[in-house]
């Protein structure tokens, strides 16, 4: 086991607007290999945009974001600072992995082509070892017997445990998980809830939106509470849960439990 | 004193009408081919970044829309020669009708393309393709999916108005069948053969395009 010196993910003072309107308003956050770090908060606090900032689906307009010791989506230039472009922002987006609460699997692949897509377009491996690595990643997930099956022809824990294979055999450095059980059936929680934890188990790097409190605590190395664009509160699970400091996390955990 | 049908005449000359059939599905197929390449450009364009490439797609669309096909048709046959573009009939007349087609299918593909769902590109995007990668591999398979059956009527549309053809001499089935009636004299019939056969080939057609849907698999 390699210990690098700088955290895996290091996020410092990201800004980001929609039109005029702050969604993030300097969010610093750092994650070292092997961690697992949950994010909650209410509704409309930046969660989501703080997740598609990191896998650069979003543009963001000031602070950086450093992956693995470099410095992600912009370069600068005499003191500005520009998007890179597209090649470039593909290649730094294929180091992490993203599984969205509506599985958005592709539609006209099976379980299988899912999978492999990435790994023969971005990865361009050759389709037997592009083929062996969806198999092993799906029976992974659980899926052995569906490598076949289309999206249509499975039920939304199924599609979801398919999208974390998709993820997860791109080999990326860091997952993000936006709420994704959120889109499920109440019976089909827990499954796609195991194969996470068993994922962070085997010493994945996880950044997780979620709305579950109790999986938060069971899985997370460190939960983190935002607010409003910020990060409020950041420390070991059993200190949010049973002490939280301010009186924003205080009231918000009042108002989840069920 | 009513006109007595005698199809004798048009049986003799059936082959005829056949061959012009078959002429009039080969010109739509070549032209719905080559317009399903300019639509499918067309409509990536018109809902791409690019201004410049809206603007040309747009009023691609626009100009060819507003165009009867039978000028479009006269247009290229006598104008290109004019440029200095030599063409025989059968090239000219898939070349009007590809562009005629390709404007109607750019609509039905940027229809397409706008049904597809954002989250399933993003997740091409989130594996790391490139926007053009991205652009072959998940949103032209879903789009083309969810355009078939338009496409279809499209290319249906196309052989009916192969018709056209006749207008600069080519031995289609409206211009077979319309020598026939000069030859023969028998109006009623002559057409009535026709039109049975146009009537035919677009059911048959029709049919194999179900099937060719029903092949595939429906998201
Ligand atoms: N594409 C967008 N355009 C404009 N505003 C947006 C856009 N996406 C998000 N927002 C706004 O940004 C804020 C943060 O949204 P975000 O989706 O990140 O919140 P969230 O914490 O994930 O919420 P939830 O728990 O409901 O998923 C919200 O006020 C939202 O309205
Ligand atoms: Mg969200």
């Amino acid at each position: 086991m390699t210990e690098t010196l700088h955290p895996l993910l290091e996020i410092r003072g990201l800004r980001k607007q929609f039109g005029t309107v702050e969604v993030l308003k300097g969010v610093d956050l750092a994650l070292n290999k092997r961690e697992v770090v949950s994010i909650i908060g209410s509704s409309g606090s930046g969660k989501t945009t703080l997740l598609r900032c990191v896998n650069l689906l979003e543009e963001f307009q000031g602070g950086d974001i450093v992956l693995d010791g470099e410095t992600i989506g912009y370069r600068i230039s005499k003191g500005r600072r520009y998007r890179i472009r597209d090649r470039d922002l593909s290649r730094q987006r294929s180091m992490t992995g993203m599984v969205f609460q509506s599985f958005n699997l592709f539609p006209h692949l099976t379980a299988a082509g899912n999978v492999m897509l990435g790994l023969r377009k971005v990865r361009r491996l050759g389709r037997d070892e592009a083929r062996a690595i969806a198999e092993a990643w799906l029976g992974r997930v659980g899926l052995a017997q569906r490598g076949d099956h289309y999206p249509s022809q499975l039920s939304g824990g199924q599609q979801q445990r398919v999208a974390i294979a998709r993820a997860l055999a791109m080999d990326p450095k860091l997952v993000l998980l936006d709420e994704v059980t959120s889109a499920l059936d109440p019976e089909l929680v827990q499954e796609v809830l195991n194969t996470v934890k068993s994922i962070a188990d085997d010493g994945a790097t996880l950044l997780i939106v979620t709305h579950e409190m109790r999986f938060a605590r069971d899985v997370s190395n460190r939960v983190v509470f935002m607010e409003q664009g910020q990060i409020v509160e950041d420390g070991p699970p059993a200190e949010i849960f049973g002490n939280p400091r301010s009186q924003r996390l205080a009231e918000f955990l009042r108002n989840t439990r069920t | 004193m009513g006109y007595s049908l005698h199809f004798g005449a048009i049986w003799a000359s059936f082959d005829r009408l056949l061959s012009g059939l078959a002429i009039g599905l080969g010109l739509a197929i070549a032209a719905v081919l080559i317009g399903t390449f300019l639509g499918l450009l067309a409509a990536f364009a018109s809902v791409g970044p690019s201004r410049l490439g809206r603007l040309i797609a747009g009023s691609y669309v626009m100009m060819i829309r507003n165009l009867p096909l039978l000028v479009l048709v006269l247009l290229v046959y006598f104008a290109l020669p004019q440029a200095g573009i030599r063409l025989d009939k059968y090239e000219s007349f898939i070349g009007a009708l590809a562009l005629y087609s390709g404007a109607y299918l750019t609509e039905v593909f940027r229809a397409g393309l706008l049904s597809v769902p954002k989250g399933v590109v993003e997740a091409g995007r989130a594996i790391g393709l490139t926007r053009f990668q991205t652009g072959i591999w998940v949103t032209a398979p879903v789009m083309l999916r969810n355009a078939l059956p338009s496409l279809g009527n499209t290319f249906i549309s196309m052989f009916k108005d192969s018709s056209i053809a006749a207008a600069i001499a080519i031995p289609e089935l409206t211009f077979e069948a319309r020598k026939i009636n000069v030859d023969t004299f028998r109006v009623v019939e002559t057409w009535l053969v026709a039109s049975g056969l146009y009537v035919a080939a677009c059911f048959a057609i029709a049919s194999f395009l179900r099937s060719l849907e029903r092949r595939f698999p429906k998201f």
